[in-house]
């Protein structure tokens, strides 16, 4: 047996979230007495692969074939299997990211696997049983899934497990394979991709507002806080069905769900659906003019006052810290 | 004519408080009222859009015993042609996605829409499971989704961005918001919906390879340290010594 992790790049660079699965894959490699192996797929240097064994991975598979340089779900899951086959992998590690929601079904389905989406931490292993947490109902609550097939599927929630450094060492190695016509009929035509904000789903610090912002020319002092904290923005629902914001930062029940080390909600009122999607969070802090606002249940910090008054203030305090930091 | 079949969930309203039973290990549902889940609204909105005028038909299925059936109603009210229910519990996505699929290998569709993911079990699975089982290609998260002839052109969901795709039907993909704008069932819709085909359909035999084995709801947080308005460097300080989160 052995534990295989899907390194998932983006633009050729890992980011956090793959090497947090590294070291969860790494810890499980530990919990299981087993080697871990890592399996890259497309243009990633050799330096940044062998980066891997940092985070515990033994050996690096690195699958370079022109026709897999953009994700294809179909491609990428046959050659993760394939790779899973040849190491004898019995559980299988991927980030709960875009990509990795696609692959993780398709690889229960090929290694008729068990999968669990949105691990929240380690699976427990006690009495010959495997049992792994995730976040269900929303964030509303957390399932706890065992898996009984004899291959495993788990992938990752960002910001839920810590990156562990170790001074290991990883072997690359070229993974031949030419992947079948048929699972090659979708074709990437544009990445649009900004590269200078920080994405929102795995953002460690998160800058989100609300209704209470009253239109999308307020966003400036937003925007002006997540840049000066390295945040990621995200606003309510009905902020972005009016188009205040793009849909893409819209959390909550029914828009993404973030788990984050800092939240910060300006002018959200935290309705049970908003806060679904955010109560993961580690550390809430609350800016409402409103005392009686239900998101201050939920908050660890919170400053009761307008937002356009608080808000300039904030921005100074971050940048005077950072200035004396 | 564009047959496209419409996979929708029977899920706890977004207001519902989540509480277990039978020591954590069965959902709550008394008092609960139950709704489609909102992506497939997402999903059936589009498949209504993309064969209105006569261009093709909508079948919606769910998996799920007789009392799924108001939900299926609430579809057809929208306005979906036809509904299936395969009469079963669903257990978990992998079964979900095998009954929809050995129905799908009988009765073919030029496309299968689901939603990103169900609010309650949240897997975001069915749709690329249905894809491996078909053997079909699926885009789990789209934002967009038009047709033309015999490909779509999609947009897929990326950390920090989007990315613009075309695919041959069939496939299978799970819709999320900008796809289309849910459709609330007029008067016409009520009471057509009544009459409209629902078939039930038995379920298969499947292996099982998960089982949720009991829940937990979130620890309840401390309360809430207030910090005044205008002394927000006291909010930075605590934040950065006691939280330490900057
Ligand atoms: C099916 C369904 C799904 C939903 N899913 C989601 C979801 O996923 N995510 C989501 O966010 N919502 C969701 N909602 C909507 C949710 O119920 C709330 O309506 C929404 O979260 C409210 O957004 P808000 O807090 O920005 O606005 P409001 O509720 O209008 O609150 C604005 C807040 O700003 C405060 N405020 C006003 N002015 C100021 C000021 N100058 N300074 C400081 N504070 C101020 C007010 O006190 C108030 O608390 C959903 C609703 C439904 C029905
Ligand atoms: N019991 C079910 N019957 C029909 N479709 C379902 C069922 N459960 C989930 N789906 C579909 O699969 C999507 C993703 O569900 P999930 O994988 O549970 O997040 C949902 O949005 C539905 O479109």
């Amino acid at each position: 047996m052995s534990v295989l992790i899907y390194a998932e790049n983006a633009d050729g660079k890992f980011k956090k979230s793959t090497f947090e699965a590294v070291s969860y894959a790494k810890a499980i490699a530990d919990q299981n007495n087993t080697g871990l192996t890592a399996i890259s797929i497309g243009d990633v240097s050799s330096d940044e692969l062998a980066a891997l064994g940092k985070y515990g991975a033994q050996k690096v598979l690195s699958v370079t074939n022109d026709k897999l340089k953009n994700f294809v779900n179909q491609a990428y899951a046959s050659v993760i299997a394939e790779a899973a086959k040849k190491e004898a992998a019995t559980i299988v590690v991927l980030s709960n990211s875009f990509s990795g929601r696609g692959l993780a079904p398709r690889l229960g389905v090929k290694l008729e696997a068990g999968v669990v989406d949105g691990a929240v931490v380690l699976p427990i292993q006690t009495d010959g049983k495997f049992v792994v947490k995730k976040t269900a109902f929303s964030g509303k609550a957390f399932a706890m899934v065992e898996l009984t097939s004899a291959v495993k599927i788990i992938a990752l929630t960002p910001n839920s497990y810590k990156v562990v450094e170790t001074d290991g060492t990883a072997n690359v190695e070229e993974f031949a394979v030419e992947p079948k016509a048929s699972d090659l009929k979708e074709i990437v035509k544009e990445i649009m991709r900004s590269t200078d904000k920080v994405s929102l789903p795995d953002a460690e610090i998160v800058v989100s507002a609300g209704r209470g912002l009253k239109g999308p020319e307020n966003w400036g002092m937003v925007e002006e806080l997540a840049e000066l904290l390295g945040a990621a923005t995200a606003c309510s629902k009905p902020v972005s069905d009016s188009g205040w914001r793009p849909h893409s930062e819209h959390v909550g029940q029914t828009g993404i769900s973030i788990s984050p080390n800092l939240y910060i909600a300006i002018g959200i009122s935290g309705a049970i659906q908003h806060l679904a999607g955010v109560s993961s969070s580690k550390v809430i802090v609350v800016i409402n003019k409103d005392a009686d606002a239900p998101f201050f249940k939920v908050a660890d910090y919170g400053i009761v006052g307008d937002a356009f008054e608080v808000l300039p203030k904030l921005i100074e305090a971050v940048k005077a810290y950072k200035a004396s930091a | 004519m564009m047959k496209i079949l419409v996979c929708i969930s029977n899920v706890p309203d977004t207001t519902t408080k989540i509480t277990f039973t039978d020591n954590n290990t069965q959902f709550n549902t008394n008092g609960v009222q139950f709704v489609i889940n909102p992506y497939d609204e997402i999903a059936l909105a589009r498949a209504i859009e993309l064969t209105d005028g006569g261009k093709g038909s909508v079948t919606v299925i769910n998996v799920g015993e007789a009392s799924t059936e108001p939900t299926i109603r609430k579809a057809l009210a929208i306005g979906a042609t036809d509904a299936v229910r395969i009469n079963a519990k669903p257990h978990d996505a992998w079964y979900v996605a095998y009954q929809i699929a050995e129905y799908v290998k009988n009765n073919p569709f030029d496309m299968i829409l689901t939603g990103r993911e169900s609010i309650d079990y949240n897997g975001s699975k069915v749709a690329a499971m249905l894809g491996e089982l078909l053997n079909i290609p699926s885009v789990s998260i789209i934002k967009k989704l038009d047709v033309d002839g015999e490909q779509a052109t999609v947009e897929r969901e990326i950390e920090g961005g989007k990315e613009v795709l075309t695919i041959p039907l069939p496939f299978a993909a799970g819709t999320a918001e900008g796809v289309a704008e849910p459709k609330i069932p007029n008067m016409r819709g009520i009471m057509s919906a009544r009459t409209k085909p629902l078939s039930v359909v038995e379920p298969v035999e499947v292996k099982t390879f998960s089982d949720i084995i009991s829940y937990e709801t979130p620890a309840p947080r401390s309360q809430v340290k207030l910090v005044a308005p205008d002394n927000t460097a006291e909010l930075v300080d605590l934040l950065h010594t006691q939280a330490r989160v900057i």
